[in-house]
């Protein structure tokens, strides 16, 4: 039987899929092992057992400085900052991109801005954005939204502009209004793909999020990675590292799940 | 009485000409198929009497007055896939041009107009055969369905002209016929004007009451773009309304010819 032909029944598939983690995991485990066999002062790979003491520390015990829990209040604030983030980014998708893609006098006077806006490189436009709003959350959020909404734009105009022509003129010959046939016609349907967006933008916002925090902030999961750095803190840093993978999965995870269960017209495979 | 005139109509693409000097004119309740060569402009002359297409010379007179230049409600349509919109069920597909009409802004009803435009959307699905699927979506029927589907949607809106653009190019023969028989039907029942284009000789000729067909009149071999199709033949059939709604297409089509 050909490779292509083989399909994985599910329950396999979960064992397949754990099998490299697993492998990864162990290989992790016996290369740190033995370097502390070697060296027990050994910072570069913690053992579990050292890790799970470091992030203790963090997780369930107050900072004597501030009183807060840092891990959850490092936690809180990254999440806040990519959700507002996220949330700018998505809703100014959903109403330029939907714009932009169904009215063609709208697209020919901003495309080019949008194009333009989205090939510049978001980090050359931090230290702007850390010059005109300060080294506050404004600036961090700002970089998120700068980084990932012409993207977002881009993809949804193109995704509406790309609906059957049949559909929107049938649309008007039932009577259609042009703004009954955005709501109507294409708001609906830019509402799956804007899930998708959303969900391949998901990567570049965790990048944005921890350069600003790297850079100027005094909570935040990326900040406490790059402070923790100064002192070989590897017992801090890959727990965070894990913390984040498993978050992002974690939202990835949900917005499909929401996908399907908001719009399952849009998952069946047409004919 | 003249419902639909076209005077001298042109369609051009720049250099290219695509339709040179249609004249029509359609009477009420007449079933004009149109067939003609790949490439002859029945397409083209659909979207233009459509108006998603302006015509480069020429008017198109609906009701003795020129038709704005773009699609309106007056005239319905059904295109050969894609007239369904697929984030709709059938019955919010078959409601959409009702709610267009009644709520300008959401373009949504509620209450009792909701019902009533339901029950009106109800009617017309069990006038095509959809009685049974009001709740499915597009991606879960088939080509036929979707089809029929596509004929209630724009027949609710009672358009003064139905246009056909190939309505049943893509479907297998035996549900085709069932097609010929429910539009058929449709259009002695509604009183339905319709243009239909086709590839499909025995179609046009078992439907329609006249057959329109486009071709070149003039050929240029070092220029085929710049010589467009107009009607080239424009037959009357004598079809029997009455008779024709038990006839089955696949009857001999001598009874269609013109007898003139």
């Amino acid at each position: 039987m050909r490779w292509v032909n083989h399909n994985v029944r599910r329950g396999n598939a979960i064992i397949l899929g754990a099998i490299p983690i697993v492998l990864l995991i162990l290989l992790y485990l016996f290369v740190a092992a033995n370097r502390h066999a070697i060296n027990p002062a050994d910072k570069i790979l913690p053992l579990p057992s050292q890790m799970v003491e470091a992030m203790s520390m963090l997780v369930l015990q107050p900072d004597r400085l501030s009183g807060q829990y840092l891990f959850w209040a490092d936690t809180l604030a990254s999440l806040s900052r990519l959700g507002i983030g996220l949330g700018i980014s998505t809703l100014s998708a959903l109403l330029v991109g939907l714009v932009l893609g169904i009215l063609p006098p709208v697209r020919a006077v901003f495309g080019p801005l949008v194009t333009g806006i989205a090939v510049i490189p978001p980090i050359a436009l931090l230290p702007i954005l850390f010059i005109a709003f300060g080294l506050g959350e404004t600036a961090k959020v700002a970089l998120i939204v700068i980084g990932i909404a012409p993207f977002m734009i881009r993809d949804i105009a193109a995704h509406i502009g790309a609906l059957p022509r049949e559909q929107i003129i049938k649309a008007q010959t039932l009577g259609a209004s042009s703004w009954q046939v955005m709501i109507r016609v294409a708001l609906p349907q830019a509402m799956p793909r804007l899930i998708q967006a959303l969900r391949l933008s998901l990567g570049p916002a965790w990048v944005f999020l921890i350069s600003a925090e790297a850079i100027a902030a005094d909570i935040g999961l990326g900040y406490r990675i790059f402070l923790v750095r100064r002192y070989l803190a590897m017992d801090v840093i890959l727990p965070y590292v894990a913390w984040i993978a498993l978050l992002a999965v974690v939202i990835d995870f949900l917005l499909t799940k929401s996908s399907h269960s908001m719009f399952p017209w849009a998952h069946r495979s047409n004919r | 009485m003249s419902t639909l005139s076209l005077r001298n109509v042109w369609v051009e693409y720049g250099e290219k000409i695509v339709l040179e000097g249609v004249s029509l004119d359609i009477e009420d309740r007449s079933f004009v198929s149109i067939i003609g060569p790949s490439g002859a402009g029945k397409s083209s002359l659909l979207r233009v009497i459509l108006g998603q297409e302006v015509p480069s010379r020429g008017t198109i007179l609906l009701d003795g007055e020129a038709l704005p230049p773009e699609c309106g409600p007056d005239r319905g349509v059904v295109f050969q896939r894609y007239s369904v919109f697929s984030h709709l069920s059938v019955l919010g597909n078959t409601m959409f041009g009702l709610e267009c009409a009644q709520a300008p802004f959401a373009a949504r009803l509620f209450g009792t107009k909701r019902q009533a435009a339901r029950e009106r959307a109800e009617e017309m699905l069990v006038a095509v055969g959809l009685g049974d699927s009001m709740h499915l979506y597009p991606s879960e029927m088939s080509g036929g369905m979707q089809q029929r589907l596509a004929i209630a949607q724009a027949l609710i809106k009672r358009p003064r002209i139905l246009l056909l653009d190939e309505p049943f190019g893509a479907l297998d023969p035996g549900i085709r016929s069932d097609m010929h028989a429910l539009v058929t039907k449709l259009w002695q029942d509604y009183a339905l004007t319709v243009i239909m284009v086709t590839h499909d000789i025995k179609e046009a000729f078992s439907l329609g009451t006249r057959v329109l067909t486009l071709d070149k009149r003039r050929h240029d071999p070092h220029a085929p773009h710049r010589y467009g199709a107009t009607t080239v033949y424009d037959l009357e059939l004598t079809r029997n309304a009455r008779a024709d709604a038990t006839r089955d297409d696949t009857e001999d089509m001598s009874a269609g010819f013109p007898t003139t």
